[in-house]
């Protein structure tokens, strides 16, 4: 068991910079998540902590030891990767048995190890397999046991999942969770699927241009975001920014007037798309339904709200019809505002938490 | 529409496998049908009075045996240093992005197309000076330098096919880089670098002009062919020919796959 801490890394290929002083502090036994569009650099970090890449400037430190110079395999870290990489020449077994070989483990112990990995992931039955015969799920599972079989006090995912069909990934990822919860490994994991973030971490870093722009618990980055691309990337629906002028410290929407965090200017209102009440015609800010999406759970409105397109969640079962106008009341507490030239959060309530 | 795709793919197939089993064949019962066989018109196509007295008989010529040694030096020698020198070139034009790779791989294949004639004449000299002269291993030397181009571009397809990511976990699972190599890229890479190699040797088998001029008295079996068959009886010419092309035919029939994997055809 290990924490890590990256302190001021930067990566240039060339002219580009890749990663701009990242600095994380990831606790013993914390689930990270680094999130963000491809180019984001989140790959590129992973592989500067897992060696395969070295840094142009700053410190990898995990359980207290300096990484910077030490190569790859003294590095006693364990990693999954997005195509699986499993040894083809090799059964279930020796794949999985192959981190404790190198370690030297003595036959008697790699048995048992290669069992209790092989158990967690339920693949006792395929040991005797070669990677041909398997399915993607299956060989994702020969990955992370093989990864689990040295337990490492470090373990790193890059886009595990991303190579699964969506019905395995949901099942893997639950099975995952469990997992990891129990082993109780510090692990980062580099997605670019939001769902998947949120669902496994227990803390988003969101990457964006080679920085982190948030660094949060899952639903605080999710009812919080500190800019605009956070909240457009995180969450599906993303975030509805409504662009609205303050005076007097107040703004003015439809026949709403809502309490403003600054005295004048342009600024936008972020707010989620189930964060509206859907009241009676003629109250609240009138809103003109262009299309609606049944989704099963609930539906998802998509409609004009003074000149601007945002989407609204309903419950499933009203039976709203396009060209209808309905009523919108935001929950005023959950807004949160930006400001519109820069795309920052405003007032504070967000940045102090996100250090 | 379908049958008539059929026909004409199919006649396709039978006239491109025509045209090369059928000189075979006939070199084939001209070796064994003897003397009567070769002057025999009109042909009947139909293999009658075979006999292995010809074969033999060529067999039994003096010189014949030093050659096909020498040929053998020299193919074993050409590739077991095509490999042990185009291996590691292909591994590093497969794996690592150095400044001037393009203008490397295009200056391998150009290597081939500098004439041989042009450097027969220096090569000889230098040859003679460094006593090289005459020996099968020179001749391995050149036959190198005519197979290192192949097996480095090939090799480095057959590296480029196997993922990064294979060596990287095995880095990260405590593998020094030679170590990684050894326990999985090499065993992985295996069937092809050995279709490589007997590549290699039947390149320089086959080689007869860099073979005639730089030996006089240690000829290879192509290059003694050569020289011997042109005073030779018909059918001894036949036995020879045959002798000569099928090594060659089933060292590149066994190797098959990985040829057509690595000049980029379909395989699966």
């Amino acid at each position: 068991m290990a924490d890590i801490q990256i302190e001021r890394v930067r990566k240039e290929f060339g002219t580009v910079r890749a990663l701009d002083e990242i600095t994380l502090h990831v606790a013993d036994g914390e689930f990270v998540a680094l999130l963000g569009p491809s180019g984001c650099g989140k790959t590129t970090l992973l592989r500067i902590i897992a060696g395969l890449e070295s840094q142009t400037a700053g410190r990898i430190v995990i359980g207290g030891r300096d990484l910077s110079d030490v190569p790859t395999r003294n590095r006693g870290l364990a990693m999954v990767f997005q195509n699986y990489a499993v040894f083809p020449h090799m059964s279930v077994y020796e794949n999985i048995a192959f981190g404790l070989r190198m370690q030297g483990a003595d036959t008697a112990r790699v048995e048992t190890r290669v069992k209790r990995a092989a158990g967690l992931l339920h693949i006792e039955t395929l040991l005797e397999r070669y990677p041909a015969k398997l399915s993607g799920g299956q060989r994702q599972r020969v990955a992370v046991a093989r990864a689990l079989a040295v337990e490492p006090p470090v373990l790193l995912m890059d886009e595990p999942l991303s190579n699964l069909d969506a019905l395995l990934r949901l099942e893997m990822r639950a099975d995952l969770k469990a997992i990891l919860q129990e082993a109780g490994t510090t692990t980062i994991y580099v997605t670019h699927d939001q769902t998947e973030a949120m669902g496994l971490a227990d803390r988003i870093a969101v990457m964006h241009g080679g920085r982190i722009v948030q660094f949060d618990a899952p639903m605080a980055v999710y009812s919080r975001p500190n800019s605009t691309f956070v909240g457009g990337f995180v969450g599906s629906p993303p975030m509805n920014f409504i662009a609205l002028d303050a005076a007097d410290g107040e703004a003015r929407l439809g026949a709403l007037t809502l309490p403003a965090p600054v005295q004048s200017g342009r600024i936008l209102a972020g707010i989620r798309a189930e964060d509206f009440q859907l009241v009676e015609r003629g109250n609240g800010l009138p809103f003109n339904v262009l299309v609606v999406e049944p989704l099963g759970s609930h539906a998802l409105l998509t409609g004009r709200v003074a000149d601007q397109m945002i989407r609204v969640v309903a419950p499933p079962d009203r039976g709203h019809a396009v060209g209808e106008e309905i009523g919108l009341a935001p929950v005023l507490q959950r807004i949160v505002w930006m400001d519109a030239e820069s795309g920052q959060a405003l007032s504070g309530q967000t940045l102090e938490k996100s250090s | 529409m379908t049958s008539l795709r059929r026909i004409v793919y199919g006649t396709g197939i039978v006239a491109v496998c025509a045209w090369v089993l059928v000189p075979i064949y006939f070199i084939a019962l001209g070796a064994f049908g003897g003397r009567g066989g070769v002057f025999a018109w009109p042909k009947t196509g139909l293999p009658t009075k075979l006999s292995l007295s010809a074969m033999l008989r060529f067999l039994e010529i003096e010189g014949v045996w030093e050659a096909a040694l020498n040929s053998v030096i020299a193919a074993g020698l050409c590739m077991l240093l095509s490999i042990a020198l185009g291996a590691p070139a292909g591994y590093a034009l497969a794996r690592f992005n150095f400044r001037g790779a393009n203008l490397y791989r295009l200056l391998i294949l150009m290597t081939r197309a500098f004439p041989l004639a042009i450097l027969a004449l220096p090569l000889t000299v230098s040859f003679i000076r460094v006593g090289l002269y005459d020996t099968p291993y020179g001749v391995a030397l050149i036959h190198t330098a005519l197979a290192l181009p192949f097996a480095a571009l090939i090799t480095s397809s057959l590296f480029v096919g196997i993922p990064r990511e294979l060596e990287e976990a095995a880095w990260i699972f405590g593998c020094t880089r030679w170590q990684a190599f050894l326990r999985i890229v090499l065993p992985l890479a295996l069937p092809g670098i050995a279709a490589t190699a007997i590549f290699a040797f039947v390149i320089s088998w086959n080689e007869v002009f860099a073979a005639s001029i730089l030996t006089v008295r240690e000829r290879t079996l192509t290059a003694y062919l050569l020289k011997i068959l042109s005073e030779s009886p018909l059918h001894y010419r036949f036995a020879g020919g045959l002798l000569l092309i099928v090594p060659s035919v089933v060292f590149i029939f066994a190797v098959r796959k990985y040829l057509f994997a690595m000049w980029g055809i379909a395989n699966r």
